[in-house]
């Protein structure tokens, strides 16, 4: 015998969401900062402001996969390899010069990559998976550098400058990068953010966050913890080699070192810097680990000493970083007014 | 009537150590049974097994029906059984909207599309809202999960499980680590959201003899990884070597419910 429920299930469209919106105004301030940047800044802050852009898509595809499922990878810059070799590759071998193209190729390649490697991975957590993904970012930095016919070994291969929607620009490298190439660039951040941002406030995105919490009960709850992970994964892998790519066109060149294991490291560093916990803090933290690398190569030799130490300090002193930092700041700003 | 699980001749070995012997046992639409007996005496295991967690080295498990023998955890919510846990089992970071919302949109299948809006999605949060009223968590719904106090806790780790609208729900220990003021209005709690969210059968492992006579049709006990009894409760606590051999203790002071009031559905 079986009674009906009493309970009418009645939607409620005042009801409040099911998170705050507050990660996607920042990331459009941080846009709407960087169009209007040429306006006052340097050539060279700007020539700085483009890897940035790199790193801040690299580390929005980080993100998902470690502070959103809680998995951490010590091999993610085999990503931003996978988009700086197929951007190489494409320009520099094939002749293809279509940045739409580039794009459209390191995505596929990045995908079919990322999903036997994931598929290996994501059936570990913690440590495990961040040995596992270091051990396939070192196999892949010992393929770029061991392979020199192909890959042109340690002297990496060459980008050409790439046509952006079909067109090509007059001048130099340095006004392609800082006029052109910089807004497209911005671009893609601002609507890679934005989908990211639909990404996380999905189903999905939440089905990321039960699993990062306590996947047991989550499989429990439906989640499909393992093909979710994955899917999460291959994401990550595809923002990493947009990143790249645009980091190979700023630096002309895609060379191993943007593949070893310390740039895996600056990620981390970067995601950790901002802050893992918010949708927008490893944007900031690419924006601040570019300045602050800058500033501190130019002000010592002892750059890595002083980079450990504040990432030292960081960890002890503010877990949930700059944005962390910020946040108790507004926080009690409005407690204040 | 058909059973809504049923348990045929499970035996379940780890080596030369034989956790369960020959159980077979069933549940028909609105029985809420309790497995009861001492530790070790393989209740955890037959949880395992009637969950397809655990494959038995023989006899099989049938729900509706069909063989879930070993067909894990995500399978098993989709079919319609959900399970809770002996510990508080959360999401501490989620709040309560969105724990509920994870069982909501696994169980309306939301995760194909992952540029779905979730605050949109007006299924979703009628189930969320329908679940959170049925358990008193409406205050709470925007409370992180680790905010909330330990009945709550638990109260919210059931109350997910009932998100998925299961047909049959398996608790282990529900009122664990629980006062016991609030073990029986838990218990009432959970009766009573049975009732109105349409599931069709309760099975809880229970250490509390009290709770177990009050809300159970039915109790079997186990000893030895073997069924020692599988009776209503007036027969149960009339015989007192049963009880003694279950939990070495006399019989409870609160008298039990009837089949009729007890059951959930």
């Amino acid at each position: 015998m079986r009674i009906e429920t009493s309970v009418r299930a009645v939607a409620s469209p005042a009801a409040p969401p099911l998170s705050r919106p507050k990660g996607l105004w920042a990331l459009l301030v941080i846009v709407v900062a960087m169009a209007a940047l040429p306006l006052i800044a340097s050539t060279y802050t700007l020539t700085l402001m483009v890897p940035f852009f790199g790193f801040a898509i690299a580390l929005l595809g980080f993100n998902l996969l470690f502070g959103y499922t809680g998995l951490l990878s010590f091999g993610h810059a085999m990503f931003l390899g996978v988009g700086a070799y197929a951007t190489a590759v494409l320009t520099s071998k094939l002749g293809v010069r279509s940045f739409e193209l580039v794009l459209l190729t390191a995505i596929a390649v990045s995908a079919l990559i990322a999903l036997p490697v994931g598929y290996l991975c994501v059936r570990y957590t913690r440590i495990f998976f961040g040995m596992l993904t270091l051990a396939f970012g070192m196999l892949f930095h010992s393929i770029l550098f061991k392979f020199y016919g192909l890959t042109g070994g340690d002297q990496g291969m060459r980008v050409v400058r790439p046509l952006l929607f079909g067109m090509d620009s007059a001048g130099g490298k340095t006004a392609f990068l800082t006029g052109p190439f910089y807004y497209y660039a911005l671009g893609l951040l601002a609507v890679l953010g934005f989908v990211m941002w639909r990404i996380v406030r999905s189903p999905f995105g939440l089905h990321l966050q039960a699993i990062r919490e306590n996947a047991q009960k989550a499989s429990y709850l439906g989640v499909q913890v393992s093909r979710t992970r994955l899917a999460a994964f291959v994401i990550s892998a595809i923002y990493g080699a947009v990143g790249g790519a645009i980091l190979a066109v700023s630096i002309g060149l895609a060379d191993p070192e943007m593949v070893y294991w310390t740039q895996s490291g600056n990620l981390v560093f970067m995601a950790v810097l901002g802050g893992s916990g918010s949708f927008v803090g490893p944007v900031i933290g690419g924006l601040a680990f570019v300045l602050l690398h800058d500033s501190v190569m130019a002000a010592t030799q002892y750059w890595r000493f002083v980079m450990g130490a504040i990432l030292v300090l960081l960890v002890i002193f503010f877990p949930r970083g700059i944005a962390g930092i910020a946040g108790d700041v507004v926080a009690r700003f409005r407690k204040g007014s | 009537m058909a059973a809504l699980l049923a348990a045929h001749g499970v035996s379940k070995s780890y080596g030369a150590f034989q956790a369960l012997r020959d159980v077979s046992l069933s549940i028909s639409d609105g029985e809420f049974i309790s497995i009861v007996g001492p530790n070790g005496a393989g209740k955890s295991t037959l949880v395992h097994v009637l969950t397809g967690l655990l494959k038995p080295t023989a006899g099989h498990v049938h729900f509706h029906g069909a063989n879930i023998a070993g067909i894990g955890p995500v399978e098993l919510a989709r079919r319609g059984m959900a399970r809770g846990f002996q510990l508080v089992n959360i999401f501490p970071a989620l709040t309560v909207r969105e724990t509920l919302a994870v069982a909501a949109a696994s169980r309306l299948k939301r995760i194909a599309n992952p540029f779905r809006s979730l605050t949109r999605d007006r299924e979703v949060r009628a189930d969320v809202e329908e679940v959170a009223d049925i358990f008193n968590l409406r205050h709470r719904l925007d409370q992180p999960a680790s905010a909330l106090s330990q009945g709550e806790k638990k109260l919210l780790d059931v109350a997910s499980a009932f998100a998925l609208k299961p047909q049959l729900i398996l608790i282990d220990e529900p009122t664990s680590g629980v006062s016991t003021g609030d073990k029986h209005s838990i218990m009432e709690l959970l009766v009573t959201a049975a009732r109105k969210a349409g599931v069709r059968g309760i099975i809880q492992v229970e250490h509390d003899m009290d709770l177990v006579a009050r809300y159970s049709d039915r109790i079997i006990a186990l000893q030895g990884g073997a069924v020692l009894a599988n009776e209503p409760p007036a027969t149960f606590f009339r015989d007192p070597a049963l009880i003694a051999a279950v939990v070495g203790t006399r019989p409870p002071s609160v008298p039990h419910k009837s089949a009729a009031e007890a059951r959930p559905c």
